[in-house]
């Protein structure tokens, strides 16, 4: 579903490179999870496979169902159904919510040429998707994300995430700052999606998110290259021993 | 008229005064009220237009702007139209003429026309200051308008909607309001062209609340791409009494909106919001003087502005804080969305603060749509001209949907996306 050959980049405004020949390959039905330092490149990773415009992209390639996505603008890899879930989800005041699920909801279906959903089925799904991930009527009576708390915000995402529907769903540290309840809402909300045809990417800086949501494959991003690959049991070892073993045989 | 004076004035100034000689004996108004009529305009002869030297007008240089008037003569009827909120009550004002049977349950409505003719209204005819020049405009030529008193303790359920269409030409009106002690009401005072032909438009409102007035005023201009409109609202504050003005200019080539506003009575608060959707080659600009005269009273001054194409704004807001007005509470802000290169706008707040025990800010910013939210829109699939309406819409209508009543509320987001889509 997702190849990513011999990538580069940079930050456009400094020139910093980030990325610096990252190769990653998922397939539909698989969770994957990236681990790794502060500063190894997850984040801009995750930026970068959305189609943020603040990177560069200077070498290699990006196929999504074997297609380069380079040249797509973020709104246009949504619609093919790549998913960020933010890490820093941000409030957007003036924007009510209900009425972003539903502008986002029918842009996506009309890039599909779907039709667009009508008021109630829209206020159907969105109460269904809601009431499973604990969220309350009156949280979606507000603006975007604003006055949310930490754990409000991340459920958001993953109730955006849920009525969306995306193929290539991006978690980036969508455990941090979440207490033990809210993880495990979150993570059945990821689980509950789980599907032959549906790839995740986990990013995240510990193991505890991975108890619950339980990949198929683990990636360590170092210095923005995949410096180790394996299954669940490497997520362990780096739990026990830290980067630094690992690190230090890459370099 | 000498040949030295016609020729120092520009077309505008000249226009003006031969349409002053045009309708002379057709101007209603007793002795009095042509004295002052005459006086006004003989003072407009003088001075002439402001221009930029004058600090008060110096981003708006009316004689330099202001490139003709349009002919005074009257046009054909018009109709009025549907209020902006339904189940409002509709005084309409049809190419400055008031209607005569014009009535509203539990208030008291006088045609302007009337109070000229019986003299009355002499006294609120005269100039503010030297550098008023909307006030003399106004008041050498003003025609109708209504008078209105809303009783001491009268809650009006319903909005009262000042309908002010226009065709073409000159209309001038003037709307002298007094609202009773502990009185509740909103009222719309709505201005807008009905055709594409040239107006130059004036309309003075006078406001007085007495004390535990509570009221929301709302001034919404929406004149055509030709149109030059010359406001401004007198606003008195008694104690305790509540004012939420609401200011929205949607409309008009050449605007200028002056806030008069003089709180006078312990406790009183303003709520003052201002939202300029700014197109095209139009000029627009929104002028505050507010003088928090007495001790104990509270404001707060927010305005958002828009700017497309070669569009130019102008917020100016002095805030006056007299010597014994201790524990004033004043807040402004004026922010804009900057979405093209080639308009601008200028920013000037200034304050005046001669007490010394008093809580008082300002701040301004320009700025483009922010980048990380443009991007989290487009990251859900919203497609980026549409995700920038949405932004731009939401960094305006933050601002209406403070006004709480629903109706309201829902009826003015309908003019900001209308305005949206034809400009955006």
């Amino acid at each position: 579903m997702l190849e990513i050959k011999n990538l580069h980049a940079r930050i456009a405004e400094d020139g910093t490179e980030i990325i610096r020949g990252l190769n990653l390959t998922v397939k539909a039905g698989e969770i994957a999870a990236i681990m790794g330092p502060n500063g190894s490149g997850k984040s801009t990773l995750s930026y970068i496979l959305s189609g943020r415009q603040d990177y560069e992209v200077t070498e290699g390639d990006i196929l999504y169902n074997g297609e380069s996505i380079l040249e797509l603008d973020p709104a246009e890899r949504a619609s093919k159904g790549i998913f960020l879930a933010f890490q820093y989800p941000l409030e957007i005041p003036g924007v009510a919510t209900m009425q972003f699920l539903k502008v986002a909801m029918n842009e996506q279906r009309k890039a599909r040429g779907e039709a667009e959903l009508t008021t109630p089925d829209f206020i159907r799904r969105v109460k269904d998707a809601a009431e499973k991930l604990k969220i309350d009527q009156a949280m979606l009576r507000r603006p975007l994300n604003v006055g949310f708390s930490g754990g409000e915000k991340k459920r958001a995402e993953i109730l955006q995430m849920a009525l969306l529907e995306p193929k290539l769903c991006i978690l980036d540290e969508t455990d941090s700052g979440l207490d033990i309840d809210a993880l495990k809402i979150v993570a059945d909300g990821v689980n509950a999606l789980k599907s032959p045809d549906r790839a995740t990417i986990v990013i995240t800086h510990y193991q505890r998110l991975l108890d619950y949501i339980v990949p198929d494959t683990v990636h360590v991003l170092y210095k923005g290259q995949i410096i180790r690959s394996g299954d669940k049991a490497l997520a362990l070892e780096l739990e026990e021993n830290g980067y630094a073993d690992i690190i230090g045989e890459a370099a | 008229m000498n040949m030295q004076t016609t020729s120092r004035l520009t077309a505008a100034e000249t226009a003006l005064v031969e349409a002053f000689g045009a309708q002379i004996g057709e101007l209603p108004g007793n002795g009095a009220v042509i004295g002052t009529r005459d006086r006004l305009l003989d003072e407009l002869k003088k001075a002439g237009l402001p221009t930029r030297r004058i600090e008060a007008w110096h981003y708006t240089d009316l004689k330099n702007l202001l490139r003709s008037v349009p002919d005074a003569a009257l046009v054909s009827a018009i109709d009025p139209i549907a209020p902006l909120v339904e189940g409002s009550k509709v005084l309409s004002i049809l190419q400055g003429a008031a209607d005569a049977k014009a009535a509203v349950d539990g208030v008291e409505i006088a045609l302007f026309k009337d109070r000229l003719a019986d003299g009355s209204a002499v006294a609120g005819l005269t100039a503010l200051d030297k550098d008023d020049a909307i006030g003399r405009i106004n008041g050498s030529f003003v025609r109708d308008g209504y008078a209105i008193t809303v009783p001491a303790n009268a809650e009006l359920e319903a909005p009262i909607e000042l309908q002010a269409l226009h065709a073409a030409g000159q209309v001038h009106t003037r709307f002298p309001v007094s609202f009773g002690a502990a009185s509740r009401a909103t009222i719309i005072e709505r201005h807008r062209s009905v055709t594409e032909d040239a107006a130059f438009v004036s309309s003075i409102s006078d406001i007085t609340l007495e004390d535990g007035a509570d009221i929301t005023w709302i001034i919404l201009q929406t004149q055509g791409a030709a149109d030059t409109h010359l406001g401004q609202i007198r606003v008195q504050l008694g104690t305790d009494a509540k004012l939420r003005l609401f200011v929205i200019n949607a409309g008009g080539k050449l605007v200028r909106q002056e806030l008069r506003i003089d709180v006078v009575g312990e406790g009183a608060e303003l709520t003052l919001r201002g939202v300029n959707l700014l197109g095209a080659e139009s000029h627009t600009d929104v002028t505050l003087v507010l003088g928090h005269n007495v001790p104990n009273t509270n404001s707060t001054e927010i305005i958002r502005n828009v700017v497309f194409d070669r569009a130019n704004g102008v917020f100016q807001g002095m805030i006056r804080v007299a010597p014994d007005a201790q524990k004033t509470d004043a807040k402004m802000s004026c922010n804009t969305l900057l979405l093209t290169d080639d308009g601008g706008f200028s920013a000037k707040p200034e304050l005046e603060i001669f007490a010394d025990d008093v809580v008082c800010g300002h701040g301004a910013t320009v700025a483009d749509i922010e980048s990380s939210h443009l991007f989290y829109l487009m990251a859900r699939g919203v497609p980026e001209n549409k995700a920038r309406a949405m932004l731009v819409n939401a960094f305006v209508a933050e601002i209406v949907e403070e006004l709480e009543e629903e109706k309201l509320v829902e009826a003015l987001e309908g003019v900001i996306s209308a305005w949206l889509e034809k400009h955006a």
